[in-house]
């Protein structure tokens, strides 16, 4: 076990290495999270960052030194990823793999997987994506109907996948396929793939979001043909190792790489953007109304935070057992949302220029939080089916 | 630029409070008992008082060396969020805010009015003399050797045996301790509160200097964080009230049917329930993170923080969760049979005392965005 001082000397050493080494402003928009690298510019730059990163040591820390980690307790992963945030510096593009796919290898991988993989994500060498949503399918992954038949020491896949994040870019893909269609639960037909995306009959088209930024593909295969060895665990278990990887995304359980993987919009950041700006010929931050917005804002703000700590009180939870873990995701969403749309809404005239426009202010950096926060209000499950899940699994109301 | 903690802790004091509350609120207060109290004249049972005495509660936050045990006001807000999932009412909290102003003016003078609320005696604080919550300005004064004003919304005035009066002498505000037999029934109107399950009278007073207390020191100041104090525990009665409400609506959606159906299925009943939930699950935070930054000492510039963030997203709440309830009982949310009214007279009562949640915004936007000095 590492020593305060040790831990303190560490975050020290973050610090001073992100101060030296942040880049400076590329002079192109940087996307303010994973979901949204649309330009070889912006990969390229991303890419290199992750790299430095990577070299320096500061990601990939608990992973097992002989795939590229060093073998590290987590708390220094975890102390590197709070001064990366402190800092702002960009993100560690490569999330689908630093956070989902990696993480299922090191835990469930073979030898093999673990060496061809691993490394490289950490890196940032070798992009993945995810293909579990389909067209048809969005929250509900049990009924994917993507098809993968074995012939020979191969695996045809027939199908489309939607919200691939950086399909066009990655080199590997996590794929829940249909092995099986007469199974009696439809879960059982399923199996998971390490498939790769550069071969004939998979084809990404990348999908412009409501920002005008790129950033998701949908996934089309014809015909294509993947190595059998592609499967991970067995065929027809893929159900469980997709809900494991879900685990990983939503956090639930440990063994991420670590790294940003969104640019963090806090409360004070919107305050920054007001302060000086005008209102009615005086200061917006001294209007009486602008004044109560803002501190319904932070009111939440502050309760949703103090809540992630009082769900480990238990005797604080009795009244409604599992409100608070049920509800968080529905609740940071939507009040992220709220909040950039309230700092859209009190710039004035200025609210309503855009990203090319060299007079936006803080380049257009709000109404692109803002139109981006449905990302999270809508993926992941959209906030009217947590309400559902809420209402149903802790307030007991029938479906 | 800070924005005061988001730590929160809670001892084991405050869980074994908490539990025995729990339980003897339950006892103390099922709602046909808060209902056979709505008309009673004094609004509540001396035997519940009584019991409460016994298990301390008067002296949790006072010293030992007064009688008291010393818990810390922490430990107050479990209790209060007992006392309002059950719509009990007793003299309690204007009791413990008399103690709280007189304990901190760290005036010798209070020792034995402290001594007595330790011991049982009720006591209140006359905070207001019209409606507003914020002003600070008084008309009540002691001059040429009489005490001479009047109050209005003085809790639980009916029986109190000592009365705690803010009045101005020679342009410094002091602290006029008054027992309950000094106000003549000529001078007392009892209010028709909203809330019926609560109590309160406006007083005259014209009280020879002589036969009075008077307590000098830090009388403004402590009237000022006592107030502060009172915002909490009615936000810590109300987010205990929303508990009930919401559950109360609930299980009308989970038995209730209409075209065929539990109404409770419908997604326009479903989200909005939710909401009330979340809404209840932030004030719980709130209360308890404001429980964990309040000390004996002079309030923090935290511990306001703490305080006007939970009054207003607690009484806000509260209002929320009662208007729904009634609307959701539909035709039965009507009448004054459902229960449905019992705590939205309740939301509607508590949004104003000690402040409502916009002057509370008001005061926290001074700290946040001012950088007002405590």
């Amino acid at each position: 076990m590492a020593t305060e001082q040790q831990l303190e000397n560490f975050r020290q050493e973050v610090a001073a290495w992100l101060k030296a080494n942040k880049p400076a402003d590329p002079g192109f928009l940087l996307p303010q999270s994973f979901m949204e690298v649309g330009s070889e510019q912006q990969l390229d730059f991303l890419r290199e960052w992750q790299y430095k990163l990577w070299s320096a040591g500061y990601l990939g820390m608990a992973w097992p030194s002989e795939y590229g980690g060093q073998g590290a307790e987590p708390v220094f992963q975890s102390i590197a990823d709070k001064e990366m945030s402190r800092a702002s510096v960009p993100i560690a593009f490569n999330v689908i793999g630093l956070g989902w796919a990696g993480p299922l290898i090191n835990d469930v991988g073979t030898e093999e997987e673990k060496r061809k993989y691993l490394k490289g994500i950490l890196t940032g060498e070798d992009i993945w994506c995810q293909g579990f949503s389909e067209p048809d399918h969005g929250s509900d992954l049990g009924s994917a109907q993507c098809r993968a038949v074995r012939d020979g020491d191969e695996y045809v896949i027939n199908g489309s996948k939607i919200w691939t994040t950086m399909g066009n870019y990655a080199k590997y893909m996590i794929l829940l396929a249909r092995t099986n269609p007469n199974t009696d639960r439809k879960y059982d037909g399923l199996s998971f793939f390490l498939s790769p995306m550069k071969v004939p009959g998979i084809d990404p088209k990348p999908i412009r979001k409501l920002t005008g930024e790129y950033g998701f593909t949908q996934t089309y295969f014809n015909d294509a043909r993947i190595p059998a060895s592609c499967l991970m665990g067995e065929e027809g278990k893929g159900w469980q190792l997709a809900m494991q990887t879900l685990q990983y995304e939503r956090g639930a359980e440990a063994g991420a790489a670590g790294g940003l993987s969104m640019v963090r919009i806090a409360f004070e950041d919107m305050i920054e953007m007001l302060q000086g700006k005008q209102r009615d010929g005086s200061e917006v931050l001294q209007d009486p109304v602008v004044r109560d917005e803002l501190m319904q804002l932070l009111i939440e703000d502050k309760a949703i935070s103090i809540g992630e700590k009082r769900a480990h009180i238990g005797a604080l939870n009795n009244d409604f057992r599992m409100a608070l873990p049920l509800s968080t995701k529905l609740r940071w969403t939507e009040h992220a949302r709220r909040m950039r749309l309230a700092a859209v809404r009190l710039q004035g005239a200025g609210g309503s220029l855009y990203v090319q426009d060299s007079q936006a202010i803080q380049g257009g950096f709000w109404q692109r939080a803002y139109m981006q926060s449905f990302s999270a209000t809508i993926g992941g499950g959209t906030s009217q089916v947590q309400a559902n899940i809420v209402a149903e699994h802790v307030l007991g109301l029938p479906k | 630029m800070d924005f005061g903690k988001t730590q929160i802790s809670f001892s084991e004091e405050q869980a074994m409070l908490l539990d025995a509350a729990q339980g003897l609120c339950a006892d103390l207060s099922p709602i046909d008992k808060v209902r056979s109290l709505l008309e009673d004249d004094i609004g509540y049972d001396e035997t519940a008082w009584q019991q409460m005495v016994e298990m301390g509660w008067t002296g949790l936050a006072l010293p030992e060396s007064v009688g008291g045990s010393d818990f810390g006001l922490g430990a107050l807000v479990p209790l209060f969020e007992c006392m309002g999932k059950r719509l009990l009412t007793t003299p309690l909290m204007s009791t413990v805010l008399a103690a709280e102003c007189l304990r901190r003016t760290g005036d010798p003078a209070a020792v034995t009015s402290l001594e007595q609320i330790a011991a049982g005696a009720k006591a209140t604080v006359a905070f207001v003399e019209a409606d507003d919550w914020g002003s600070q300005h008084l008309t009540t004064s002691i001059e040429d050797g009489k005490l001479q004003g009047s109050k209005r919304h003085v809790a639980d005035a009916a029986d109190a045996t000592i009365f705690v009066i803010p009045a101005m002498r020679e342009g410094v505000k002091v602290l006029a301790v008054v027992r309950g037999d000094q106000i003549d029934t000529a001078c007392r109107t009892k209010h028709d509160v909203l809330d019926a399950t609560r109590r309160a009278q406006s007083i005259t007073l014209d009280i020879a200097e002589a036969d009075i207390t008077v307590i000098a020191s830090n009388a403004e100041k402590a009237l000022e964080e006592t107030q502060l104090i009172g915002a909490l525990l009615v936000a810590a009665e109300s987010t205990g009230a929303a508990v009930s409400c919401l559950n109360v609506t609930v299980d009308y959606l989970k038995t209730r049917k209409q075209f065929g159906k539990l109404i409770g299925s419908y997604q326009a009943l479903k989200h909005p329930s939710v909401d009330i939930l979340c809404a209840i699950e932030s004030s719980k935070s709130l209360i308890y993170q404001a429980a964990t930054e309040l000390n004996a000492d002079a309030l923090s510039r935290d511990a306001r923080i703490a305080c006007h963030m939970a009054k207003s997203k607690a009484s806000e709440t509260l209002v929320f969760a009662g208007d729904r309830a009634v609307q959701f009982h539909g035709g039965m949310g009507f009448t004054y049979e459902c229960d449905a009214q019992l705590y939205l007279r309740r939301g509607l009562w508590a949004q104003q005392a000690f402040g409502d949640p916009m002057h509370h915004r008001k005061r926290l936007a001074q700290l946040i965005l001012d950088d007002e000095q405590v």
